[in-house]
């Protein structure tokens, strides 16, 4: 079952075209890496799936549930890690991850002893009671994820989460969220401009000014364009040197 | 929407604005502070220039401090349902509105509780200024602390609906200089909180009529006919109308849809 798909999208802020016709699936238990530049309009599609933006044109689907006719159930399904930090800097580690959990319904206690887990397993639970105004940008993103990941969803969505990281930082979110999707069977759709964080197994969607313009497993791309490497295959694709 | 959900999730919206609240200090001491200056400064210097004549609710010839004090409350609800706006768009900038508005619960609701989260916050502040008002001799009957709380919370979420509709409408913090002297300002100064329509319309008609026709006097009169054990019908219904006008508008501004967010762009 596709956790995700994607069906002819298209938006435009004015007359500005963001997005045009873009379509693509996000299989269950699958690490799907957006790639693209800045401006390619990876947070306009993150917004058109969060139900931020109104999708007009084209078809968002969450476990075959239509984000338009039914966001609230959508929703549910889905853990959000955005490009911009959204950790409330005034409550705690714990605050924010139970204020999340109130949101999506999660009894009192439930919410107390998930919050406790996910953090243990970012390895940040010794800042539960720490305000995040206080925590380093590396800490504040693990936070974030276990936030997204307090009410057991089924697909992860993650808006260049390594903006800002230094490279162990990086390599360490990278491997937790491989770690996730192989254990817990999450599908997650990681959108990034880096292209050393595709790794061989993942499925890759190339978007370039608002086009789709490659998609399927990572270890085909190079070998389909006559390329020796996924960064010689983007540079071709978009354009890029 | 399930029940349980929804109040789950009232409940942690509600605990947030708290928790956000009592964390800033400085915030609550000059939420506090201004009325009292109002009353103290302000009333204290108009007392001697301002002669009040009988005037519904009040049976007697009454002091400033005691006509002005309601107006006080309702400015204390203004002020705090703009920083609550004003918070809305610091939200909205940082980023943590977008965790708020992607949460599986209708857009209306989670605005709705939001709203009214706000103003059980900002409430025991108002009350505080009203037992603390006795010290200037402002005394209403004791039932009178129990009757106006309907109508302060009425007040407080029409206002609050008007902050959270400027809040749909500002791009950015800076544009709330701007709010400040050309809607909180006018808002307050001509409205029946520092003096009666009466005393307006010997200035000038028009202002008179601005007054008369500004929501926030009749919130004004709601609270201080609700003090003194009163109760004023039209200005009720001005408010209840009032109220529903800017949550629907601010409904409207936060839909995806139709509002800022969809004519804004993303970020890449």
């Amino acid at each position: 079952m596709n956790a995700l798909a994607i069906e002819n999208l298209s938006h435009s802020f004015g007359s500005r075209q963001v997005l045009q016709n873009v379509s693509f699936t996000v299989d269950e238990g699958r690490m799907c890496i957006l790639l693209g530049r800045n401006g390619a309009g990876k947070t306009t599609l993150f917004s058109l799936i969060t139900g931020l933006y109104y999708a007009r044109t084209g078809l968002v689907r969450v476990f075959d549930m239509a984000m338009q006719a039914n966001p609230s159930a959508a929703l549910a399904q889905m853990g959000v890690v955005f490009q911009l930090p959204t950790l409330d800097l005034d409550l705690t580690a714990g605050e924010n991850l139970r204020y999340h959990a109130a949101l999506h319904g999660l009894p009192t206690e439930l919410s107390k002893a998930r919050s406790r887990e996910e953090l243990s397993r970012l390895e940040v639970l010794d800042r539960i009671d720490d305000r995040t105004r206080a925590l380093s940008g590396g800490q504040r993103r693990r936070v974030e994820i276990a936030r997204a990941l307090m009410h057991g969803p089924r697909l992860l969505l993650l808006d260049e989460p390594t903006t800002g990281l230094d490279v162990p930082g990086r390599r360490a979110l990278e491997q937790h969220v491989r770690d996730l999707c192989r254990e817990r069977g999450i599908a997650v759709l990681w959108a990034t401009h880096f292209l050393e964080e595709v790794a061989a197994d993942d499925d890759v969607v190339v978007l370039d000014r608002g086009r789709v313009c490659w998609t399927g497993p990572a270890d085909r791309i190079a070998p389909e364009l006559g390329v020796g490497s996924v960064a010689e295959a983007f540079a071709l694709l978009t354009g890029s040197p | 929407m399930k029940v349980d959900h929804a109040l789950r999730a009232l409940d942690g919206i509600l605990r947030r604005e708290m928790l956000r609240s009592l964390r800033q200090r400085a915030r609550l001491f000059s939420a506090m502070v201004r009325p009292l200056v109002w009353l103290a400064i302000f009333a204290a210097g108009f007392r001697s220039v301002l002669g009040l004549s009988i005037t519904p609710p009040y049976q007697t010839y009454v002091l400033y401090e005691v006509y002005v004090v309601p107006g006080l409350a309702a400015m204390m609800l203004l002020f705090h349902a703009m920083a609550s706006s004003l918070a809305m768009v610091y939200d909205r900038e940082m980023g943590s509105m977008r965790l708020l508005l992607t949460a599986p619960l209708p857009r209306w609701y989670l605005l709705a509780a939001r709203l009214l989260a706000s103003v059980i916050v900002g409430l025991p502040l108002v009350y505080l200024f009203l037992f603390v008002a006795r010290f200037w001799d402002v005394r209403p009957p004791i039932l009178g602390y129990v009757a106006v709380f309907p109508a302060l919370v009425l007040s407080g979420l029409m206002l609050g609906a008007f902050g959270l509709l400027v809040s749909s409408m500002s791009t950015q913090m800076e544009n709330f200089a701007g709010v400040m002297n050309f809607v909180i300002f006018p808002m307050f100064f001509a409205s029946t909180a520092l003096y009666p329509i009466w005393r307006l319309a010997e200035a000038g008609r028009v202002l008179a009529t601005i007054a008369a026709w500004n929501p926030f006097s009749s919130a004004v009169e709601l609270i201080r006919f609700a003090l003194y054990l009163r109760f004023d019908m039209v200005s009720m219904l001005v408010v209840v109308a009032c109220l529903v006008a800017f949550f629907l508008a601010a409904v409207t501004g936060y839909d995806p849809g139709r509002g800022l967010w969809s004519r804004r762009g993303g970020e890449g």
